[in-house]
């Protein structure tokens, strides 16, 4: 990880956000704002390293790259169910930031 | 047909523009559709079947969809009724109605969708195989079925028809799809199927398909090709990319959309700006599909106790890994030689507020903290053991050293008691589909005439 913002996702796209998407998923969208900068994401940012950001099997994470949007979406089945004992972030709202802080290769 | 559903809003008890809602009702709409509820806020609201929201946002908001509704004389149809669709929920707002009918001096006919599921039907489901796990599904046999507080089914679209068609001027739904309500009335119309899941995906979110999404009110027009959807209040506008940008929401899959009875898929669909606030949406399509019906199920996972400290002084901030580890060592030591519980018997975690509280292992940012929050969580078999646990490990909480040979340090603790019961942790327990011949076979319908008693 950089120390600085500099190469970071957030200084490329213009949101990323993630949510529960049901009880046992969560969805990570990732708004780049323009077709330069989905071309940039889409192309640089390997399934691979997501995986290994959230700790979780690469054939388990799904990803769609929808040009129309100029979005890259991931969606991953949750480590722990929401709301479980071991669950720290209820809405899968705090997820974002690990992808919005990553550096681009 | 066309068909007008106006949205007032994503979800009762959030609020709405006033205004856009009278321009909505002006703008003759054929029902008025709101969804009441949603996983997202956790299992709690399942577990215990209760609301999530304020009993008196509400009957606030819900007096003026009533208005609304008498105004417009069309049916009001509310969704997923108190949060999580149980039945007691259902009653809830049914009491909310009958208070308001009263007060608005208005006579209605209330139809209940009733979508609770007794616990043996669905184990007896279970054992016949027809109970089917989603992806990735907790482990579930009849005793884990039985064992649940709450169970509901998700009604679709086919369900809420059957209460539209009893003629009731406001129709309850227990658990529906989010989509259901809205997307009921175009299909019984003939609407075009995919338009219609589409249109109701869209819109069942209120505003939050526009440029405003905090305004609440929108409207969709149905019709054998497609659906136009339009926000109401003035302030905002729907693009081809806030409506598209939509089914991205909460959705694993933004594509694909199953409900009961088949699958809605967007891929085709093209958007297309009318003007610069409405957005006409056509080539989506509905793929028929085998009649299944989601399930919800909540039960009991322990009774938690949680105790809150606060790290101040730098060398504790420093080393609050540390200490934790060194603390949950001495306190396991301590529950044991006292109240003779192993680890195993209970669980007891403590989070670092500040250090990775949020994400857990996968923190990868190692920031310079100026406080550190120690969140204790203790969860057990009973609430007695919880607490008791919790009072047991409260003193050490607040004095435990780092280091044998130092004056033994204090803490800040924000509240006294330093412990609060939280009471059950719930869990969601069910993500499986029950397959059903009949639509209804799995739901409830009774109808109410409030207002009308003297004339029965």
């Amino acid at each position: 990880m950089p120390n600085s913002s500099e190469g970071r996702l957030s200084e490329k796209v213009l949101k990323v956000r993630s949510k529960n998407a049901g009880p046992f998923w969560v969805t990570i969208d990732v708004f780049c704002g323009s077709s330069e900068a989905f071309g940039e994401v889409s192309t640089t940012l390997k399934t691979e390293r997501v995986a290994q950001l959230y700790d979780v099997p690469l054939e388990t994470l799904k990803r769609f790259d929808i040009p129309e949007l100029n979005v890259v979406k991931f969606s991953l089945p949750r480590p722990v169910v929401q709301g479980s004992r071991e669950d720290r972030d209820m809405h899968g709202a705090g997820w974002a930031v690990l992808l919005e802080e990553a550096a681009l290769d | 047909m066309p068909t007008r559903v106006l949205v007032p809003s994503g979800v009762l008890g959030l609020g709405f523009d006033r205004e856009a809602l009278a321009r909505g009702v002006a703008a003759k709409p054929d029902i008025i559709a709101i969804d009441g509820g949603s996983t997202d806020s956790g299992p709690f609201s399942l577990g215990g079947g209760v609301s999530k929201y304020s009993r008196a946002a509400t009957k606030s908001e819900w007096r003026q969809l009533m208005q609304a509704r008498a105004q417009a004389g069309v049916p009001l149809v509310l969704g997923t009724a108190g949060t999580c669709g149980t039945d007691a929920t259902v009653e809830w707002m049914a009491e909310i109605t009958r208070e308001l009918a009263a007060e608005l001096g208005q006579s209605v006919k209330v139809a209940k969708l009733y979508s609770s599921q007794p616990k043996e039907r669905i184990a007896e489901a279970l054992r016949a195989g027809r109970v089917t796990p989603l992806t990735p599904a907790p482990e579930v046999d009849a005793g884990r079925v039985l064992e649940m507080t709450n169970i509901v089914a998700l009604a679709g679209a086919e369900q809420v028809q059957a209460a539209l068609a009893t003629g009731a001027d406001i129709v309850l739904c227990g658990r529906t799809t989010d989509t259901a309500t809205i997307a009921a009335l175009p299909l019984a119309r003939g609407d075009h199927a995919g338009g219609a899941w589409h249109g109701a995906k869209i819109a069942e979110c209120g505003a939050l398909c526009s440029t405003n999404p905090t305004s609440g009110v929108i409207m969709v027009d149905f019709d054998e090709t497609g659906f136009t959807v339009e926000p109401l209040a003035g302030s905002a506008c729907c693009t081809p990319h806030s409506v598209s940008a939509h089914m991205l929401y909460e959705n694993a899959d933004p594509f694909l959309l199953y409900e009961p009875g088949g699958c809605l898929d967007v891929r085709g669909a093209q958007y297309r700006a009318l003007d610069e606030r409405r957005v006409r949406v056509e080539g989506s399509r509905w793929i028929p599909g085998p009649y299944t019906v989601k399930l919800e199920g909540a039960r009991v996972a322990g009774y938690q106790t949680t105790i809150l400290a606060v790290l101040r002084n730098a060398h504790y901030v420093k080393h609050a890994r540390e200490w934790v580890a060194k603390l949950t060592a001495f306190l396991e030591g301590e529950i044991d030689t006292r109240m003779g519980l192993k680890p195993g018997d209970y669980h007891m975690d403590f989070r670092l507020i500040g250090v990775d509280s949020a994400l857990g292992a996968v923190e990868n940012r190692n920031g310079d903290p100026v406080e550190v929050g120690v969140l204790g969580i203790v969860t057990a078999q009973t609430q007695e053991t919880a607490a008791e646990i919790g009072k047991l490990i409260n003193p050490f909480v607040l004095h435990y050293p780092l280091t044998e040979d130092e004056e033994l340090p204090t803490f800040a603790f924000p509240y006294s008691p330093a412990t609060t019961d939280r009471g059950e942790l719930f869990e969601f327990a069910l993500n499986h589909v029950l397959a059903l011949d009949d639509p209804m076979a799995a739901f409830r319908l009774e109808l109410e005439e409030i207002g009308h008693a003297e004339f029965v």
